[in-house]
C-alpha cells in the first residue's frame, strides 16, 4: 500500500508484460509464416516460365490456342478488316481504355491471356456482339483486341509477356 | 442442465460417474424436457445429425479409394465406379447425401425463420448454425471439385476468381489459394484435405449448437416461454426419440429414391468429362444449394459490388436475431409478417431458379428484382414490422389453448387431440 504512487505509473512489470507479449507474437508470426506460404506457387510451378510457340503455318483469320503456366494463351493472326475494326474505335468508348496499337504491337498477331477477367472462364473465340470473343458463363463481350466491350468482365484480357524469337517462333514469358 | 440429481443406480456406475460423468449427460439427454407440442418441422435437427454423420461415414471409405491428384482423380471416381465392391452405391449416397443435408438444412432454417426460434434468448444458437451453414457450403464446394471433371474445374476456377475481386491483395490471394498461376494439382489436394477437415469442425459446432440448445430448451409452435419440466413438456425419450425415427424413416425414403432411381439426376452431365483447362462448358452452374446466392452474384453489374451482395445476403442472416424488432415469435401470431414469410420462401425459390438460367434478357431483370426484394425483407420489412404490426394474443401456456381458454386455436390444432387423451 505504501507504494500507491508506483502502481499508478508504469513500472518495470508493465514493461516485462508488454516485452513478453511482443515477443510472443513475432515468435507466434514467425512460426505461421510457413505454413501460410506453403500454399503459395512451389519452384517447380514458377519454373515453368516460358513456352516457345511455332505460328508458322496459321493463316489470317486463324487462331490458336497454348496452355502456359496452366492458362490458355491466344494466339490470333488478325484480317485486315479485324485490325481496322481494332483500331478506329473511339478509345472514350472503351470501359478499359486501351489503345489498339498498344496492345498488339504487331498489328497482325494478337498475343493474349484467354482468360475473362470476370471470374475466369475461357471465352469463345470468333463470338459476340464485337466480332472478338464471348464468355458463355456470365455473358462478357470482347471486341477484335479482346478489349471488354460489354458485360460484367471489369479490363481486358490480358497481355503476357511475349516475344518473336524469329519471324515463325512465338515465346511467351 | 437438468434440474434435479441424477444418481446411477449400480455401484459400478456410481464409482464411474463420480469420476467422470458420462452418466449424468446421458441421463440428461434423455430426460430432457422437450414442449410437448412440437411439430414434424422440429425433427430436421435430428435428420441434419444423420446427414451428418451418413457424409462423415460414407467419405471415410470413399477416401480409401480416391486419389487426389489432377491426374488420376477422375480415373480414380471411375474407378470407383465400376471396380469397387459397392462403390458406386458408396458415392451415389455421398454425392446425392449432399444433397439431402442441403434439403434438410433449408427446412430447419425455414422452420426457424417461421417461428421465430433465432430470438432471445436463442441468438447464439442460430449463429452458430450460420457458421455451420456456411462451413456446409465449403464442405460441398470442395467436395465437387474433387471428381476433377468439367463442372469441378470451372466451378472451382469460378468460385476462387472470386476472391479476385478484392482489391490491390486479389490477385495474390487467388494465386495462394490455387498454390500456381490457375487451378490445378495443388489446388485439387489442398482442397481434399480441408473437405476432409471441415465435416469434423461441423461436428464440434453440432455439439456447441446443441448445448446452446438445451440451455433455454426448444422453442415451439407457439412461440412462448414454457416452464420446464411441467404440464407443457415430454422427456426426450421416448417421446420425441420416436417422433425423429419416424420423421428420419420418410426421410431416407426420399434419400432412397434419388439414390436408387436417379441418382445423376442432381448432378451435371458435364462432370463425367474429365477437366481440360482449355475449354469451358457452355453454361457453367453450381449445384441446386447454391443457386439464390449464384443468382444474387450475377444480377449485380459490377464484379467486387457482385461479390459483396452475394456474401452480404449470408452474413445479414446472422443479424436476424437483431433486426427482427418483433417480441412475438411465433408466425402464427403475426398475420402481416406471415404472409411477407411466404413472399420471401418464393423470392427465394425464384432466385434460385433464375439462378440456373441464362444471366440475360428478362432472366436478369427478376433476379435483379428478386435480389432487391431479398434485401428489403431483411433490412426495411422485418425492422418495420416489430413496429408496425398488431399481433395477435398469446397463450398463458401450451395447454391454454386445448382448453379452451383462447382463441389461438390454431397454434395448436395438430396436437390438440393428444392433449385431449393426456387430459
Amino acid at each position: 500500500m505504501s507504494d500507491q504512487k508506483d502502481e499508478k505509473k508504469t513500472n518495470r512489470r508493465d514493461f516485462l508484460f508488454t516485452a513478453t507479449a511482443a515477443a510472443g507474437a513475432v515468435g507466434v508470426g514467425a512460426a505461421v509464416w510457413p505454413l501460410v506460404d506453403q500454399m503459395n506457387p512451389d519452384a517447380s510451378v514458377k519454373a515453368l516460365a516460358s513456352t516457345e510457340v511455332d505460328v508458322s503455318s496459321m493463316q489470317p483469320g486463324q487462331s490458336l490456342t497454348v496452355l502456359w503456366r496452366g492458362k490458355p494463351v491466344f494466339i490470333k493472326r488478325r484480317t485486315e478488316d479485324e485490325i481496322k475494326k481494332a483500331r478506329t474505335v473511339d478509345i472514350n468508348d472503351l470501359k478499359h481504355p486501351e489503345k489498339d496499337e498498344d496492345r498488339a504491337k504487331n498489328p497482325e498477331w494478337l498475343v493474349m491471356l484467354g482468360i475473362c477477367t470476370h471470374l475466369g472462364c475461357v471465352p469463345l473465340t470468333d463470338k459476340g456482339d464485337y466480332d472478338g470473343w464471348f464468355c458463355p458463363c456470365h455473358g462478357s463481350h470482347y471486341d477484335t483486341s479482346g478489349r471488354i466491350r460489354k458485360g460484367p468482365a471489369p479490363t481486358n484480357m490480358e497481355i503476357p509477356k511475349y516475344e518473336f524469337v524469329n519471324t515463325n517462333t512465338i515465346k511467351i514469358g | 442442465m437438468s434440474d434435479h440429481e441424477y444418481t446411477p443406480s449400480s455401484k459400478f456406475g456410481k464409482w464411474f460417474n463420480d469420476r467422470l460423468p458420462l452418466l449424468t449427460l446421458a441421463n440428461h439427454l434423455t430426460d430432457y424436457p422437450t414442449p410437448k407440442n412440437l411439430n414434424y418441422w422440429w425433427t430436421f435437427g435430428g435428420i441434419l445429425t444423420f446427414c451428418l454423420i451418413t457424409q462423415i461415414v460414407t467419405g471415410l471409405v470413399l477416401a480409401m479409394h480416391y486419389i487426389a491428384h489432377a491426374d488420376m482423380a477422375f480415373s480414380s471416381v471411375e474407378h470407383i465406379m465400376r471396380d469397387v465392391n459397392y462403390g458406386w452405391l458408396l458415392r451415389y449416397v455421398h454425392a446425392n447425401g449432399a444433397s439431402m443435408f442441403f434439403l434438410a438444412v433449408y427446412i430447419h432454417i425455414f422452420r426457424s425463420l417461421f417461428y421465430g426460434s433465432y430470438k432471445s434468448p436463442r441468438e447464439i444458437i442460430w449463429i452458430l448454425g450460420i457458421i455451420i451453414y456456411l462451413l456446409m457450403m465449403a464442405a460441398a464446394f470442395m467436395g465437387y471439385v474433387l471428381p476433377w471433371g468439367q463442372m469441378s474445374f470451372w466451378g472451382a476456377t469460378v468460385i476462387t476468381n472470386l476472391f479476385s475481386a478484392i482489391p490491390l491483395v486479389g490477385e495474390s490471394i487467388t494465386t495462394w489459394l490455387w498454390g500456381g498461376y490457375s487451378v490445378d494439382n495443388p489446388t485439387l489436394t489442398r482442397f481434399f484435405t480441408l473437405h476432409y477437415l471441415i465435416p469434423f469442425l461441423i461436428l464440434g459446432l453440432v455439439v456447441l449448437h446443441i448445448w446452446a440448445l438445451h440451455v433455454p430448451g426448444n422453442n415451439n409452435p407457439v412461440g412462448i416461454d414454457i416452464k420446464k419440466p411441467s404440464k407443457d413438456t415430454v422427456p426426450f425419450h421416448p417421446y420425441i426419440v420416436i417422433k425423429d425415427a419416424f420423421a428420419l424413416l420418410m426421410f431416407c425414403i426420399v434419400f432412397a429414391l434419388f439414390v436408387f432411381y436417379q441418382p445423376n439426376i442432381l448432378g451435371h452431365a458435364d462432370n463425367y468429362i474429365e477437366a481440360d483447362p482449355l475449354v469451358t462448358p457452355a453454361h457453367i452452374v453450381p449445384e441446386w444449394y447454391l443457386l439464390p446466392f449464384y443468382a444474387i452474384l450475377r444480377s449485380v453489374p459490377d464484379k467486387l459490388m457482385g461479390v459483396v451482395a452475394m456474401l452480404s445476403a449470408i452474413l445479414i442472416l446472422a443479424a436476424l436475431p437483431w433486426l427482427d424488432t418483433s417480441k412475438v415469435r411465433s408466425a402464427v401470431f403475426r398475420p402481416l409478417f406471415r404472409q411477407f414469410y411466404w413472399i420471401l420462401v418464393a423470392d427465394v425459390l425464384i432466385l434460385g431458379y433464375v439462378g440456373a438460367m441464362p444471366a440475360e434478357g428478362l432472366y436478369l431483370l427478376i433476379a435483379r428484382v428478386a435480389t432487391a426484394y431479398y434485401f428489403a425483407h431483411f433490412l426495411i420489412i422485418l425492422p418495420v414490422l416489430g413496429w408496425k404490426e398488431k399481433t395477435t394474443p398469446l397463450p398463458l401456456s401450451i395447454t391454454e389453448p386445448v382448453l379452451g381458454g383462447s382463441p389461438n386455436l390454431a397454434a395448436a390444432r395438430s396436437d390438440e387431440k393428444i392433449e385431449k387423451t393426456i387430459k
